[in-house]
């Protein structure tokens, strides 16, 4: 009863990260490579994700902080990278973020870069702590609930 | 391949495919990984495009297909599809987050079988196994057109082509590869199947050696066994270079395919690692082995033409006409535009001025007349040695012209150009000028037999040209008449003269202000394209157009801008850097036209263009964007030559001139 209640809380909190926009169906695609082989497979990924990114996010503010000139060629070739591993999990807001600051790059507004990529910064930490909490969730109401697939 | 082949079609074939992915971003990776697992894929991954490469020479034999991701701070992806697609012929596909058109464009053209957008989906890698499947059924489909190529029917050969347009290209290239290099495939073929011998890693280093080896040699010239003489490397097999240069030449082949599609400008960039010889090399090879080919359909087709009235001749030639022409214009930029070596130049010299002379009437200039007499003269003695160098085409050309009566192929021709000319017009106001100066030429065919029909409305635009074109062959003319064939070689020497012809045009430009416009756009396009390229006879010729409106440094400046260009175009299979600078030239020319009506050169350039831009959009077959451009040269040489008359071989050259203009719009 309690593990049902777990995983329906699971369940509702799942759905709501594709419901407010956090993650798109490419987060489906790796829910669905999770297999016996690989129990964890969406939580390795996310956290492979965070742990590989945070070196590019650190890249881009310090590539923002020498500011004159900025170098948007880098900046872009950073986001580049950024938001190819961002949309691969399915992070849809911070792969948004992420397009929105290139597109800054092209144009050369640098205080463009900069505001969305505090707004960046801000969906990737918000993402993060989501997630954990999500997988938090699925440990405790079992190894196989994760990869049920919702409607 | 049989046993390749089959092992394809086996009942789990696409369970244990083994892939190589290269993807730097770890979780990229590692999901790719997991999904390429999970359609059942034998995976190996790599983070590094450098480790992924010595993977694959390693155990070249070990991968059915690559995924790679584009951007790698070690190693571009693209540099790393190049390699693959040079020293190994696995189908690759491309992944990246980019998803801007030039980009994806660039992978295409680089060769690879797909490009993916990240993030990838697990559907999208469920079917990567057909690239697989197509890439074997394609060798094996090589390997037997090769086959029955090398017993040579040659009349068949074109007749097929026709039957596909857009795909001809390939065809004609394949058939068009000379039996020697496909006794060396045969061998490489045979090597690479059975693995019987020991693998030679073509590092970056030997495949520059084995570039520059080819280069010195002319690709056309390049069999296995010389350049393995010119790289001296001990170990090497002469198959081992057989087979690489077979790799090359598809290599190329694939470029040069591909380029139909991209804009000029991204080609260049990619090409730059592979010398820019070593394409023109490849085209060469291609272009000549198409000369082979060509003679016997064109024969046909020119007296079949010969044989109808214009009228009939004109619509019953173009489509077959067509596809020949496409050959026929391979050879030419090659005959041209030499690789650097001095008898290509001759050739290509030769051939100009065979062109020219043929469209050329009595008309106007008899003074030219009597200089073109002695050129062509000259021009003829050349033109049959060359035949035997240039392998072919040359002398194919020449016997083309001579079985058929001269005055029959002209008007036909001309009538064809002709009828042609109008669709074409029909659009812009360039087209318009440029039909002036097709007419200019079939008046002047004409006239050669009969009366000036045609001439009357573009008289005005005839007259200016013509007069152009009179400097020039004077000029042109005595340098090739008085030092002799032997004065062709020397570019140097051409462009000293040049400038020469250039004084003498200065005065025309005086007379017309239009021309001080174009003297200013050109000077500058063609400094751009100046850097490097050697000084083509054609080059020369055209400068002599240019020259007309320019001064004589920028004359000078021009003709090295139009080899560059010429070259360029053969360089990424014609289309790439051939065509921007073109454009250059084109917009120019353009400009020009708004302007002189006068000169048919920049005229038909223009109309080209036009057409090519236009083509390539609807994404055209590569071929037809290529002819457009060695056509509006050779349209700009014929001009030139206009009023030159009498030379035969030059004939059906025009011929195939006025032809692509017209097909190029069917």
């Amino acid at each position: 009863m309690e593990r049902n209640q777990s995983r329906r809380q699971l369940a509702v909190m799942r759905q709501s990260l594709f419901d407010q926009g956090y993650l798109d169906e490419q987060f489906i695609q790796l829910e669905e490579l999770q297999d016996d082989a690989n129990p964890n497979f969406v939580e390795e990924v996310v956290t492979l994700y965070y742990r590989d990114s945070a070196r590019l996010v650190t890249s881009i503010e310090q590539a923002l902080r020498d500011r004159s000139p900025l170098d948007f060629n880098k900046l872009d070739s950073y986001m580049h990278q950024f938001k190819g591993s961002s949309s691969s999990i399915g992070a849809k807001k911070v792969k948004a973020e992420s397009t929105q600051f290139r597109e800054y790059c092209r144009a050369g507004n640098g205080e463009g870069c900069l505001r969305t990529f505090q707004q960046l910064k801000k969906e990737y930490t918000t993402l993060k702590k989501k997630l954990e909490a999500y997988f938090q969730l699925a440990r405790q109401a079992g190894p196989n609930e994760i990869a049920c697939r919702p409607k | 391949m049989s046993t390749a082949s089959s092992s394809v079609v086996s009942d789990q074939f696409p369970a244990g495919l083994r892939v190589l992915v290269v993807d730097d971003d770890p979780t990229c990776l590692k999901i790719l990984e997991k999904m390429l697992r999970t359609c059942l894929y034998e995976v190996t991954k790599s983070n590094r495009a450098e480790v992924a490469l010595d993977m694959l020479r390693d155990k070249r034999n070990i991968f059915d297909i690559v995924i790679s991701d584009v951007h790698m701070p070690d190693m571009d992806g693209f540099k790393l599809l190049e390699q693959v697609g040079l020293e190994m012929d696995l189908p690759v596909i491309m992944m990246s987050a980019d998803d801007s058109k030039h980009v994806v464009m660039k992978g295409v053209t680089h060769g690879a079988c797909d490009y993916l957008i990240k993030p990838v989906r697990i559907e999208a890698l469920k079917n990567i196994w057909q690239h697989v499947v197509r890439k074997r059924k394609n060798e094996w489909k090589e390997i037997e057109q090769s086959g029955s190529v090398d017993e040579g029917d040659r009349q068949q050969k074109p007749s097929e082509d026709v039957d596909y347009s857009s795909s001809a290209n390939e065809g004609n290239w394949r058939s068009s590869k000379r039996r020697k290099d496909e006794e060396d495939e045969a061998d490489d073929r045979d090597d690479s199947s059975t693995l019987k011998k020991p693998r030679v890693v073509w590092s970056v280093e030997l495949h520059q050696q084995f570039v520059a080896a080819v280069n010195q040699l002319g690709i056309d010239k390049a069999v296995p066994k010389k350049i393995l003489e010119l790289m001296n490397v001990p170990g090497l097999t002469r198959e081992n270079v057989a087979s690489h240069l077979q790799k090359y030449r598809l290599y190329l082949r694939r470029l040069s395919g591909v380029s139909q599609h991209p804009g000029n400008s991204f080609m260049s960039p990619q090409d730059a690692s592979y010398g820019p010889l070593s394409s023109l090399n490849g085209l060469d090879l291609q272009t000549f082995a198409a000369t082979g080919h060509i003679p016997a359909q064109s024969l046909a087709t020119l007296q079949a033409a010969s044989g109808l009235s214009r009228s009939t001749a004109k619509s019953g030639i173009p489509m077959p006409l067509v596809e020949q022409r496409n050959l026929f214009s391979f050879d030419n930029p090659k005959l041209r535009f030499g690789d650097g070596q001095p008898q290509h130049m001759n050739s290509g010299k030769q051939m100009n001025l065979l062109h020219g002379i043929p469209t050329n009437m009595e008309a106007k200039q008899l003074v030219n007349l009597h200089h073109s007499a002695q050129s062509l003269g000259g021009m003829n003695m050349q033109v049959s040695p060359h035949g035997g160098h240039n392998g072919q085409s040359s002398s194919l050309l020449m016997q083309m012209s001579q079985p058929q009566a001269r005055g029959q192929i002209l008007n036909e021709t001309a009538g064809g150009q002709v009828t042609r000319l109008p669709t074409s017009t029909g659009q812009p106001i360039l087209s318009n000028g440029i039909a002036g100066g097709v007419l200019a030429r079939n008046g002047i065919g004409e006239n050669g037999r009969a009366g000036y029909n045609q001439v009357p409305q573009t008289s005005s635009m005839l007259n200016f040209p013509l007069n152009h074109t009179a400097e020039l062959p004077g000029n042109s003319f005595p340098l090739g008449s008085t030092p002799g064939i032997s004065a062709l070689p020397a570019k140097g020497g051409f462009h000293e003269d040049a400038n020469s012809d250039i004084k003498g045009s200065a005065g025309f430009i005086a007379s017309y202000d239009i021309f001080n416009d174009l003297q200013q756009h050109k000077p500058n396009g063609w400094e751009l394209q100046n850097v490097g390229v050697g000084l083509t006879f054609d080059a020369s010729q055209h400068s002599n157009s240019l020259r007309s409106n320019i001064d004589v440094a920028p004359s000078v400046l021009i003709n090295q801008s139009y080899s560059s260009s010429q070259r360029n175009g053969q360089n990424s299979n014609a289309s790439v850097t051939g065509k921007a600078i073109f454009s250059v030239g084109e917009g120019t020319e353009h400009r020009n036209n708004g302007q002189n009506v006068g000169q048919h050169m920049n005229n038909l350039l223009g109309d080209n263009s036009m057409r090519i831009k236009t083509e390539r959009v609807p994404d055209t077959s590569f071929q037809p964007a290529l002819f457009p451009q060695q056509f509006g040269q050779e349209d700009l040489m014929s001009a030139l030559l206009k009023q030159q008359d009498g030379i035969v071989p030059a004939e059906n050259e025009f011929d195939f001139d006025g032809y692509p203009l017209g097909n190029i719009p069917v």
